[in-house]
């Protein structure tokens, strides 16, 4: 017997899942992101040219200076651009289809990416004012 | 600096390998590219390779692939979990310090197991962007928007751009999504995948795997009548979160053409790592490329997008038409991360 | 000095010192968030090569198949396809005994998440099979772990017929024969390495 023909037959397969049940440690500045996501605060940090960041990180990522100022800006913003996500994806926390965007929360100057959940793609566009809508 | 250049190559992409493993994929493939020019594995002085332990599902995956150069008795050998280009990077830079003359370079993806565009977003940030599961085409379908939107390109020219690569990728073996029928119009008349992108912006994705052999000074000379040199090479990055990016450029990729001595001459050819047309084009404008030089002769990874090889299959494309004498001046370049936040050039000559 | 929060149980001496953090008052004065869980779930449709393939379906019907080099005829199990020292294509498939020899072995005495049917300490075993230049993992039982050693001839016992199916889980163990043991330094891969060198001595001559 030489060979490895299979095309005669009905392939085995299996369903393989890799999960990776991770814990982080968030350090003080993450943290005070994530500390901020659950008392419904969004704070980004304070760049050493002035500019806010957000979600914020310990140094700037272009020049590697240590940050330390956390400073809160608004759950209200302007989407700097977007697309829609239909059907949503596997793991993502929305199970409808839906936009995602770049939101620049006033008060900051980088933009965040997150969801946005209207009815469809166009009820989109730059520009749209957003708020920030928080679990019970 | 040393003279290093590419003397053989071998390339393998098709839409899915269901019942090949990665060590059956590359067994052939390294035999290939190392028998063109009369080695065998006890003539290679360094092996480097890179894939994705995600895309196969397993942990150090790469150690099993090692199987496929025969790799007994023991061999030097490395491995970068990033597109094979980056892992001949690590080679030409072994090759620089002068102790070995010849390097395999090999890398391989076969991601139609899982899901890619979900996969690829376990590389966001771990904290505040992945658990949102950003895929891959929406991520770049906002950039792809903010360059639309910022009046750089239409979505006529981006059209363009996907027709150039379909026709470009008649008669190539390796290339996915190849047609002399596609035009402006049938292009835009697709359903969106990820707004403002549809599918012929998006790369078509592909299972396989590239080699590359890479030889020194006399000893490329010797293995073959017309070597690519690689005269630059350079790796550059940019920052990884997307908001503190300006997403229209992409500094790193003009700052590694210019350390790679690319502006320096004309080029006949480039073969571009653009996971999507938008991509594509604010490459063409951050590596300066002029009217005169052929984008993307084969197709590009438009055409088919191995992760983990697509970039090494453009350096291994652009040597080949070094060394059959279609070019005499190739610029190469690989990507890597979201966005085009890492890249890689490699400018390459036949004289 | 850092004003860093540390979790419970992490030694001080493993915190990196940082400069103060400022934080707004709106979160200064509640608890801090110390670490966040960001399992990550990928999901595969996972296809066996096509030798992987033809080893399984043999497996359900008690048959153990291995690949053959066509360099120096070396019998790998199970078959990958590959000679993985020479790196070639093995696509010649071999009938293997279900019985072999253990080529080394480590007794555990501690249980295996998701196999509380097996009891400890476990024998985990690299069996070498008759005609096999290489071994592969199994479990011995039928003796106790202590009696365990290298070289002794072991044989397959195999699930009932009736729950075979095409999985590597049809062998339960191997048991040992009673059959006087393979020689210490002929067992496992020193075994390999003698055969090996008489190869090359036969060249050689």
């Amino acid at each position: 017997m030489t060979g490895h023909d299979v095309s005669d037959t009905v392939p085995l397969r299996a369903d393989l899942v890799i999960e990776y049940p991770f814990i982080r440690t968030t350090g003080p500045v993450v943290g005070a992101f994530l500390t901020g996501l659950r008392e419904a605060v969004l704070v980004g940090i304070r760049r050493v040219d002035g500019t806010v960041m957000v979600p914020p990180v310990e140094y700037d990522p272009v020049t590697s200076e240590s940050l330390t100022e956390v400073v809160e800006v608004s759950s209200t913003g302007t989407i700097v651009s977007w697309t829609w996500v239909d059907p949503p994806r596997p793991g993502s926390p929305w199970d409808t289809p839906h936009g995602l965007a770049l939101v620049l929360l006033d008060g900051a100057d980088t933009p965040l990416l997150h969801g946005v959940l209207v009815d469809s793609a166009d009820e989109l566009a730059t520009g749209l004012r957003v708020e920030a809508v928080w679990r019970d | 600096m040393r003279e290093v250049a590419v003397v053989s190559s071998a390339i393998h992409q098709v839409e899915a390998l269901t019942f090949t493993t990665d060590v059956q994929l590359m067994v052939p493939l390294i035999n290939e590219a190392r028998s063109a020019v009369g080695l065998t594995q006890a003539d290679i002085g360094f092996t480097c390779s890179g894939s994705s332990d995600f895309l196969a599902g397993q942990g150090f995956s790469f150690v099993q692939t090692l199987d496929a150069v025969g790799a007994f008795p023991p061999i030097s050998e490395s491995h970068v979990e990033m597109d094979g280009a980056f892992a001949l990077y690590e080679a030409w830079v072994k090759l620089q310090i002068g102790e070995i003359d010849t390097a395999l370079v090999y890398s391989y993806g076969k991601s139609s197991p899982g899901s890619r565009r979900d996969v690829l977003a376990v590389q966001m940030d771990p904290y505040t962007v992945a658990p949102l599961w950003p895929d891959a085409h929406a991520v770049a379908a906002i950039q792809a928007r903010l360059l639309l939107e910022s009046g750089a390109v239409s979505a006529e020219r981006l059209a363009e751009i996907a027709v150039r690569s379909q026709h470009h990728a008649v008669g190539n073996p390796n290339a996915l999504r190849a047609s002399t029928d596609a035009t402006v119009v049938s292009v835009l008349s697709e359903a969106m995948v990820s707004d403002p992108l549809r599918p012929s912006d998006i790369a078509a994705e592909s299972d396989g795997g590239c080699v590359v052999v890479l030889a020194a000074g006399d000893r490329a000379r010797s293995l073959c009548e017309r070597p690519a040199w690689i005269r630059g090479i350079d790796h550059r990055i940019d920052a990884h979160a997307l908001g503190v990016r300006d997403l229209t450029r992409a500094p790193s990729a003009a700052l590694a053409a210019l350390k790679a001595g690319a502006p320096d001459d004309h080029l006949d050819i480039a073969e571009m790592h653009s996971p999507t047309t938008s991509q594509e084009h604010i490459l063409a404008t951050e590596l300066g490329l002029g009217p005169d030089t052929v984008v993307n002769p084969s197709g590009g990874a438009l055409a088919a997008d191995t992760l983990m090889a697509a970039g090494l299959v453009r350096i291994a494309e652009a040597a080949r038409r070094i060394s059959n004498g279609e070019a005499d001046r190739a610029l190469a370049h690989a990507t890597s991360g979201p966005c085009l936040q890492q890249n890689l050039v490699c400018v390459m000559e036949g004289q | 000095m850092t004003n860093t929060p540390v979790p419970d149980g992490v030694p001080t001496d493993q915190v990196a010192e940082g400069p103060p953090i400022d934080l707004p008052p709106s979160i200064s004065n509640v608890e801090p968030v110390l670490s966040v869980r960001t399992p990550i779930r990928l999901e595969y449709d996972f296809i066996p090569s096509a030798a992987a393939q033809q080893y399984l379906r043999a497996y359900a019907s008690k048959r153990i198949l291995g690949n053959r080099s066509p360099v120096d005829g070396a019998v790998f199990v199970p078959p990958r396809g590959v000679d993985p020292r020479n790196g070639v294509v093995a696509d010649e498939m071999v009938d293997m005994v279900d019985r072999g020899h253990v080529g080394s072995f480590c007794i555990t005495h501690l249980p295996i998440p998701g196999r509380r049917d097996l009891p400890v300490p476990y024998v985990s075993a690299w069996i070498h099979l008759d005609g096999a230049d290489i071994g592969f993992l199994g479990l011995v039982a039928g003796c106790a772990a202590t009696d365990v050693r290298i070289g002794m001839r072991v044989r397959a016992v195999w699930k009932p017929d009736a729950e075979l199916a095409a999985t590597a889980e049809n062998v339960l163990h191997w048991e040992p024969t009673g059959e006087p043991d393979v020689p210490v330094d002929e067992a496992g891969n020193r075994g390999w390495a003698l055969r090996q060198a008489a190869t090359r001595g036969g060249d050689d001559a």
